[in-house]
Parts: structure tokens; C-alpha cells; sequence
């Protein structure tokens, strides 16, 4: 699961409203990096998109030297900048571990790269 | 495959979603050689993905033929998920249905036909009662979007090619983004 993903991705238990159950938590065991890629275009256009904040959070719990900036420019132009959020956003793996629901701490276990967020029939 | 050919063809991020283990598990051996795809196992009741989240949704949903109204709740879902369109694949039997309630399914701008094909269907089930069937299958197009209107739909030449449709009646689907 890449970070892109994570942050597209929120709690499904029931009566957790979108705002509550996001973003969900990360808890890796194993993480892995791989190189992609780098379109520089691609990631301006991606980046508007993302909710920042959480990519930043995930980013520090996984991948501690990224180091992105607290803020983004509106508009990112600085090429090393994009390589970084390139970096953070499509090469780092969680390959193993957990997303956590936020508000319930429910969790959802990540196995090779795949979260599995399907409820139990009692969750329904 | 859907996610793959999302993926070859230019999308930047895709995000395939399965409830099955076994079809991620085929997939993610298929998606080796593919940059951009990430997987999810869910189910569509409960998709774990923020509304307006992508551009653009691309799945064979299940045909209905089992759980009545699955094919629906696939398409409500997509829609809740897209900005701009979803293309879905629904048997031709189900077309005048589905495109007189594409609005009101979540599709502002209609939708339209853009291709028929024809699934040869092996059995690939306990309910499955034949040992293979012929499906009439339509791409439809929704347009989320007033502005981007769909189109009204206009005769298309008789199916294209036969497919081997592993996929119809199942209970797959995948989401682009």
C-alpha cells in the first residue's frame, strides 16, 4: 500500500461519519521502498489532490528522513521538492502491519501490500 | 486486468478494489510488471475510500443475476467515488433500466452506451446451471458531471469480437483512480 493510496482511503466501521474516520492510522511492521518513475508533471497534478497534512503524518510514521515541510506552496515547482513527495507518495510500501480506525480502534490488517477492510458480519 | 489497463494506459494512481482473496491474489501476481496499482480487499457496502476521491471509475460489477441489485449498488457507489465518469459493464438486457435512472443513481450528466460485446461465459459456479452461456454485455458510460453531458445513444454495428468473460457473474469490480 503506497501512501497515495492511504490517502485516499477512511474508516468503514459503521457510524463513523468520513471527518471521523480519517486518516487512518498506520501501524507498519514492514516497509518497503521502490523506485518508480519520476514524472515531474504527474506529481504537480497529484499533489492538489491529496489531503496534505495526512500525507506528511504518514509519511514521519513511515519513512522518518522524507522530511517534508510543514506547508506546500500552492503550486510546486521546485524539482527537488517533487522528487521528494514522488519519493513519498508512490516508492515507500507498507507491506505489512495495520491501518487503525481512528475513532474506534478498530483495526485492519495490511498483508503483503493489501489492507483488508472487509467488516465482520456482526460489524454490519 | 482492469486495474492493469488503467495503469498501462496513463493513469497516474490506480486503486484496485476486490472482495475476494483469490482474485487479488491473481492480480497481484499479474501487477508485477505494473507501476501505479495499489490494491484493497473490500466489499462495496463498505467501500473504505473517500467520496470524489478519483477521476474516473472502470469495473465489471456482478450481472444481478444472484443478488438483485448488486449491479446498482456497484454503480451508486462508483459514483459517490468519481468526479468525472464510470465506466461499467451491465448486461444489454439491463440498459433501458440503467440509463433511465443514471441520474438518479449519481450521474448528473446521463449516461450512454459506448460498446456492446458478447461474453461467452464458461461454468464457473455452483449456480451456474449450463456448461456455457452467451451474455450481451454493454460498456456504459455515466458522466458524473451536468457539464460533461452524455451523448444521446445511438445504434452501435453488432457486438464486437467474443470474449471468454471469466469475469461476468462475479462478484468483482475494480475502481480507478
Amino acid at each position: 500500500m503506497r501512501l497515495v493510496t492511504h490517502n485516499m482511503m477512511r474508516s468503514n466501521v459503521k457510524d463513523v461519519s468520513e471527518d471521523e474516520g480519517y486518516p487512518l492510522i498506520i501501524e507498519a511492521s514492514e516497509v518497503k521502498s521502490e523506485e518508480c518513475e519520476f514524472n515531474a508533471d504527474v506529481i504537480r497534478r497529484l499533489v492538489p489532490k491529496m489531503d496534505y497534512k495526512a500525507l506528511r503524518d504518514a509519511a514521519e510514521k513511515v519513512d522518518p528522513e522524507s522530511a517534508l515541510p510543514d506547508e506546500l506552496p500552492d503550486d510546486v515547482v521546485d524539482e527537488a521538492l517533487l522528487r521528494k513527495l514522488h519519493h513519498v507518495l508512490l516508492e515507500i510500501h507498507v507491506v505489512e502491519g495495520d491501518l487503525v480506525c481512528p475513532k474506534t480502534g478498530r483495526r485492519f490488517q495490511i498483508t503483503n501490500g493489501i489492507p483488508n477492510m472487509l467488516l465482520h458480519e456482526d460489524e454490519l | 486486468m482492469l486495474s492493469a489497463a488503467c495503469a498501462l494506459l496513463g493513469a497516474s494512481r490506480v486503486i484496485g478494489v476486490d472482495v475476494d482473496a483469490d482474485a487479488l491474489a491473481v492480480a497481484s501476481r499479474n501487477l508485477d510488471q505494473v507501476d501505479h496499482v495499489d490494491l484493497v480487499r473490500a466489499d462495496v457496502s463498505s467501500l473504505p475510500l473517500r467520496d470524489n476521491s478519483f477521476d474516473t471509475c472502470v469495473m465489471n460489477p456482478p450481472f444481478g443475476t444472484r443478488r438483485k441489485g448488486i449491479d446498482v449498488d456497484f454503480l451508486r457507489a462508483a459514483l459517490r467515488l468519481s468526479t468525472t465518469a464510470v465506466y461499467s459493464l451491465h448486461k444489454s438486457s439491463t440498459r433501458d433500466y440503467l440509463l433511465s435512472r443514471a441520474v438518479s443513481l449519481g450521474a448528473a450528466g446521463g449516461a450512454r452506451l459506448v460498446a456492446q460485446l458478447r461474453f461467452d461465459v464458461p461454468k464457473l459456479y455452483d449456480f451456474h446451471t449450463r456448461p456455457e452461456v452467451d451474455i450481451d454485455v454493454d460498456l456504459l458510460r455515466f458522466d458524473v458531471d451536468a457539464s460533461c453531458h452524455a451523448a444521446p445513444a445511438r445504434p452501435l454495428p453488432d457486438a464486437t469480437p467474443r470474449r471468454r468473460g471469466a469475469r461476468a457473474g462475479g462478484r468483482r469490480g475494480r475502481r480507478t483512480g
